[in-house]
């Protein structure tokens, strides 16, 4: 069997981000091929690459030996590659033939579906790779797994040769795992070819025949589950070694900022995210939390800010029960957060920067005196903050979405740090941002620890968390799996750690 | 307008499971019938399911189900139209003033045209410039109830000084239909329980019909056929549904709105045609008086389906047509709803679900006491109940109701 | 920076104004009209002392309709109910002034309580549907509006708490004795409703406490964005009810002018549409005190010269075809400007910045 897929130096380049450099992957046909690597490894800008959602500055694609170029997903599905998304595009309200056949639905006179073709079309799909959907069910009656399998179906019902699949496990369920390996096996079986990305090594070596690693943009080595194990594949994820902490005053403190016991969190349709969690943060520590994205950090973010209530287990912020706070009074006690959506939970676009300094801290002195917002404090301390932190503007007038988003970044870790907090809570605080001002935002984070306050930093950026940390804990899949010490990981612990692999 | 905090607070919904099968829904329907010939002739109040009272029901509902019909074709599409109103009087005006001029074909002609053009113009002010869908329907409705009176002063002649009522148009032929019609008459006639009345319900709905009313009455089973065979229909239900799924497959979501909109409003425009040429044979100014707002909540109560606006539709047209007939008919009425809301409660009770179980108790017990203590019920509450009745569905359905998913919500294009 | 915003600020509600008048100018022309001559009478019979009095009592009721669905547009709510809002407020204002007797200041101050609560609880019923069933509430309070016009109108039956007084076609409720009555000022050669002064007060709170106090500024970050606000620490569905509830509360003043100096007692000749007509001004006066009091005086000023337009030969009509374009205008201008006005801010902060974005790993 011959390559399905040829990928040879495919480079794509943002304003100074590289995302993918010097890519090449060679896919055969009837194989499942896995993609591992951590985040910002470039899989998801390689993916959109390969499905028509971006077209690369350099470097050739061959699908069945032929030369393509993909300017759409329209060409994509031309020839044969389906995605299957990680956010489903499904409509509850419709049934499962409906979900599949939108937008190629065979049609009488161009108008009138044939259902019933339709219908024995699916269920032929179905039949060949033993996938177990009823076309004439609710979608509001299907389950996560049963929903992604209507996506396959999807790709399948278009003629699919190739199914690319965005991280499939992250939303299932050990059971549903099961499932879906077993379906992609028949898949291959029936000579389709699968293409599977995710950062679970256990999964990915029990399912591929082969794995690809990409790490920093780049394909870093192609290996067969028979000749590798999970400490040489770790390593290449997270390459051969690790930044050093930067020297900084330990100064430790007894008293707990932090304090999660046992805590779970479910979705109100049941989904368990978190799952006994245990986590501790003294004053005047910095605790990484290392781990792929998606793995429970936005919850658990969350439960400590006291937006979402923990389903069983203690939160205690403060010595404030975080599940029975409100937010504003965690605020006030004085804890800070840096969102990982700046955009959406850190800033009121609209607004000018001075308002956006109050933002979070408008139950409290100094931006408010009692019921009465204190423009001129707000507007004197936005200067300081822009100062301070290097915000490229022309002055705190000015809407905050004029700002690009380093910029916005910057502002937002600004503020935050002001007012002496006790707890920072820190998402991706420097993302997006210049070096040089990465260098000041470490810093004052620093100082911060120094000055006896705790820092929880929720990193993808593997050097901020060595660098920073004084212990770092890895979160997968909802829990604790294990807290490092930065001075002594290796690699292979880390990368261990945060695909979910237990010590090898 | 509040997108993010629509998708915090909304509630999941599920399948409302009573109305599943037709063989159920035509047992509903028969039973409805039985209890409505049992109050007429337990109670006497000979109006219920006269002739008299079926044809006016089915003039009253007929510009309530097409602009139901107009809100379930935007509302499936993903936009709530809120100008239905100003697309109806937009009906009402043309129709009267072409069918004056030309006859009262021509003024539903006219109706539909420039019903049309007036969505295509709400569906370019709101999918393509972007602007709210509340404040488009909003203008619409302003200019066109000030288009329709300034117009009214420069077309119309006076008729008496008033130049709020057009002139009188030529009414549509009505017919009665054949054999039908008399044998049924005859049945009526012979008050035997259950059938004469039947036959009486049936008589109103045969004798003197136009033509005009069957055509509009098939627009129920033509969009039903649309919604769930065509492929545009499943193209509009997932631009109500998930507008970002159907643009991921290759779905062009703003041309489906813009023709949405568009028949939207030509379906509300003929319900204003059809008050000005077949209810009555003017334009009168204010005619409209909030059906397009009605026609709103017909959909609610519809659940978003054809035959549940035609069923909101009916249900709605027969207490306004009680209102300018008997007033005893309305208590046996209340009386008729008391014994359905015992029904249900008895059949919740048996199935343990007790929170309905005994709101539709409390419900039954409430229309026994309004029946017992109240001599009549005042016309303003009879007139506002379709309002009140949605208000009901919304707080205590809430639920089970299947809104289009993303309707009222703001989309462009590429925004996933 | 200041002078900018003001600049921004008038643009689109100038720019509608302008785009309304020469589409009018058109239709004119259309009917063989001269335009100018036409602005001219309107001008001149508009600014006239008797009409302006007149207008200006309209004002107070348009203006306080307005600063309602203002409050309620900050925080991207569209207040359809203040018909029925303001009903609520003027019938049990009316009804609750009549059945006592205080000494006259706290008279007033009673019935503008009560016309709060009514107005206010009124619009809770539509808040709470929406933040507990996630219902719009739009659909509610439409609704909500026929509902309490048939209530109204059935507790003015004659029975109850209506009566009908001699000579009058009329029914209405029982008058408000002399000490809840408020005076009214000689301005113009007439009398205007010192109602104005609470309007204008309820004006200033309104603007006050948006922009002052933490209480507003809560408010229109969970306008803004509602993530962002929870993120803050805002209770954010329960600033959402709240405001619905205020926004119910000034929507039921609107009818006190006119009771409190003028008709003394509700009747069913009160009148509508207040709903639509202070969502456009709100809409008009980018829901700022000082806009929507211009705009409410203009609706006022319209509305009072139309008339005279029959005497031209123009069908008086042609000033509700001039409202409607004026707001559709505007909500077409103020999508264009705010892109405008989006894209010079971002080229401004372009030139005072040299990007250095780190190349990332």
């Amino acid at each position: 069997m011959g390559n399905i897929l040829e990928v040879v130096g495919v480079e794509k380049k943002y304003p100074g981000v590289i995302a993918n450099r010097d890519v090449s992957l060679l896919v055969r046909e009837g194989s499942i091929h896995a993609i591992i690597g951590e985040n910002g490894a470039g899989k998801s800008t390689l993916m959109k690459v390969l499905y028509g959602l971006i077209r690369p500055d350099a470097g050739s694609i061959k699908v069945f030996g032929k030369e393509v170029s993909l300017k759409s997903p329209q060409d994509a599905i031309a020839l044969g590659i389906g995605m299957v998304h990680q956010h489903f595009k499904l409509a509850d309200n419709a049934t499962v033939l409906e979900n599949v056949i939108l937008g190629s639905e065979p049609s009488r006179f161009g108008f009138v579906i044939k259902y019933d073709e339709a219908r024995k079309k699916l269920l032929e799909i179905a039949e060949t790779y033993h996938l177990d959907i009823d076309p004439d069910e609710s979608l509001l009656n299907l389950g996560v797994g049963e929903r992604q399998r209507v996506e396959i179906a999807k790709v399948l019902f278009r003629g699919a040769k190739i199914l690319i699949l965005d991280e499939p496990t992250a939303v299932l369920v050990p059971q549903e795992v099961t499932e879906l390996f077993e379906n992609l096996r028949d898949l291959v079986d029936k000579g389709l070819t699968v293409l599977f990305i995710s950062h679970k090594l256990d999964e990915v070596l029990s399912i591929a025949d082969e794995i690809t690693i990409m790490r920093q943009g780049t394909t870093v080595a192609t290996k067969k589950p028979a000749d590798t194990n999970k400490k040489e594949l770790a390593e290449l994820m997270v390459g051969g070694e690790l930044p050093k902490p930067i020297a900084g005053v330990q100064n430790i403190s007894q008293k707990s900022i932090l304090s999660i016991k046992d805590a779970s969190y479910s979705r109100h349709d049941g989904r368990e995210i978190l799952h006994h969690l245990n986590l501790e943060l003294h004053g005047g520590e910095i605790l990484g939390l290392a781990g792929v994205e998606g793995n429970g950090q936005s919850e658990l973010i969350e439960l400590i800010m006291g937006l979402l209530p923990a389903t069983s287990g203690s939160v205690e912020v403060l010595g404030l029960d975080a599940s029975t706070t409100h937010t504003k009074e965690i605020r006030n006690a004085g804890v800070a957060y840096i969102p990982q959506d700046r955009q959406r939970d850190g800033l009121l676009m609209s607004a000018p920067l001075w308002e956006n300094r109050i933002l979070g801290h408008q139950f409290a002195t100094p931006m408010a005196k009692g019921m009465w917002v204190n423009k001129t404090a707000a507007a004197e301390d936005s200067k300081r903050v822009v100062e301070e932190f290097d915000v490229r503007t022309p002055g705190v007038n000015v809407l905050a979405s004029a700002l690009s988003g380093g910029n916005q970044q910057k502002f937002i870790v600004g503020r935050e740090l002001s007012g002496d907090p006790k707890l920072i809570v820190a998402a991706q605080p420097t993302r997006g941002v210049d070096v040089g001002a990465q260098a000041i935002i470490w810093d004052h984070l620093m100082k911060a620890r120094s000055a006896g306050t705790g820092v929880l930093l929720i990193s993808a950026d593997l050097e901020e968390l060595f660098s920073l940390s004084d212990r770092i804990a890895v979160i997968y899949s909802g829990t604790i799996v294990s807290i490092l010490n930065p001075l002594k990981t290796t690699p292979e612990d880390l990368g261990l750690a945060m695909t979910g692999a237990k010590s090898a | 307008m509040a997108t993010d905090a629509q998708k915090e607070i909304k509630a999941p919904s599920k399948v409302k499971s009573l109305f599943k099968s037709p063989a159920r829904i035509t047992l509903l329907i028969a039973g409805i019938f039985f209890i409505l010939a049992l109050v007429e002739n337990l109670t006497g109040a000979t109006d219920i399911t006269s002739p008299g009272t079926s044809g006016a029901t089915l003039r009253f509902a007929i510009p309530l189900l097409m602009a139901g019909l107009g809100g379930l074709w935007a509302e499936r599409a993903g936009v709530i139209n809120i100008g239905l109103e100003g697309m109806m009087i937009v009906g009402t005006w043309t129709a009267a003033w072409f069918g004056y001029l030309h006859g009262p074909l021509m003024g539903f002609v006219a109706a539909a045209i420039f019903g049309l053009a007036s969505g295509f113009f709400h569906a370019i002010l709101t999918v393509k410039i972007g602007i709210d869908q509340a404040v488009s329907g909003l203008a619409i409705n302003l200019i066109a109830a000030g288009g329709a009176r300034y117009l009214s002063g420069v077309f119309f002649p006076p008729v008496g000084g008033d130049r709020t009522v057009s002139p009188p148009v030529d009414s549509f032929p009505t017919f009665t239909i054949p054999v039908i019609a008399p044998i049924l008459e005859s049945i009526d006639a012979q008050n035997i329980f259950f059938i004469s009345n039947l036959a009486g319900i049936l008589h109103g709905l045969t004798k003197e019909v136009s033509l005009v009313t069957i055509a509009l009455l098939l627009l129920v089973p033509l969009t039903s056929w649309i919604l769930w065979r065509s492929k545009f229909g499943l193209r509009m239900r997932f631009s109500g549904e998930n507008p970002m799924a159907a643009e991921s497959l290759g779905i062009n979501v703003y041309r489906i709105r813009y023709i949405a909109i568009s028949v939207s409003g030509m379906l509300a425009s003929l319900g204003g045609a059809y008050l000005a040429l077949v209810a009555s044979s003017v334009y009168r100014e204010g005619q409209t008086a909030g059906r397009g707002f009605i026609g709103l909540a017909t959909v609610i109560f519809g659940n978003w389906k054809p035959g549940g606006v035609f069923a909101g539709s009916i249900l709605f047209g027969f207490t306004d047509a009680l209102r300018v007939r008997q007033s005893e008919s309305v208590m046996s009425l209340i009386m008729v709803a008391g014994i359905v809301a015992l029904a249900l409660s008895i059949f919740y009770s048996i199935n343990r679900r007790w929170k309905p179980g005994l709101i539709s108790g409390s419900l039954a017990l409430l229309a026994w006491w309004i029946h017992q203590r109240v001599d009549v019920i005042p016309q303003e509450f009879v007139t506002v109940f379709p309002n009140f009745a949605t208000l009901i569905v919304l707080t205590f359905l809430a639920q089970r109701l299947t809104p289009p998913a993303m309707a009222g919500m703001p989309y462009r294009r590429g925004s996933e | 920076m200041k002078k900018d915003r003001i600049f921004w600020g008038t643009v689109a509600p100038l720019a509608a104004v302008v785009s309304s008048l020469l589409l009018v100018s058109v239709i004119l022309i259309l009917r063989g009209a001269n335009p100018i001559d036409i602005f001219q009478v309107m001008i001149s019979y508009g600014f006239d002392p008797r009409n302006l009095v007149s207008e200006l009592n309209q004002t107070v009721s348009y203006y306080l309709a307005g600063v309602a669905a203002a409050i309620g547009f900050k925080m991207l709510l569209f207040n359809i109910g203040i018909d029925g809002q303001y009903r609520m407020g003027a019938f049990f204002g009316a009804v609750v002034g009549a059945a006592v007797s205080l000494p006259p200041v706290l008279h007033v101050l009673l019935i503008v309580i009560t016309a709060m609560l009514a107005g206010g609880l009124w619009a809770a019923i539509a808040g709470y549907l929406k933040v507990r069933r996630g219902v719009s509430e739009v659909i509610s309070n439409i609704m909500l509006n026929f509902i309490a016009a048939a209530i109204i109108a059935f507790l003015l039956g004659e029975d109850l708490l209506g009566i009908l007084p001699e000579g009058s076609q009329n029914v209405q409720t029982k008058p408000i004795p002399l000490s809840g009555q408020m005076p009214t000022f000689k301005m113009f050669n007439g009398e205007i409703y010192s109602f104005l002064f609470v309007a204008i007060f309820v004006g200033i709170a309104y603007w006050i406490m948006l922009n002052k106090t933490v209480f507003g500024f809560n408010l229109r970050a969970t306008g803004l964005s509602f993530r962002a606000a929870r993120s803050s620490g805002v209770n954010a569905p329960g600033m959402i009810f709240i405001t619905t509830v205020l926004s119910g509360a000034i929507a039921g003043l609107v009818g006190l002018g006119t009771l409190l100096s003028d008709t003394h007692s509700y009747s069913m000749a009160f009148p509508s549409g207040f709903a639509f007509t202070g969502l456009s001004l709100a809409l008009l006066g980018r829901n700022h005190p000082i806009g929507i009091f211009f705009a409410a005086f203009l609706w006022s000023f319209l509305e009072r010269a139309a008339p005279v337009l029959e005497y031209e030969g123009v069908p008086p009509e042609i000033v509700i075809v001039m409202q409607g374009t004026i707001v559709l205008s505007i909500v077409i201008a103020y999508e264009v400007v705010a892109r405008i006005n989006l894209s010079q801010q971002q080229r401004a902060v372009g030139k005072a910045n040299v990007e250095l974005v780190k190349e990332s790993k």
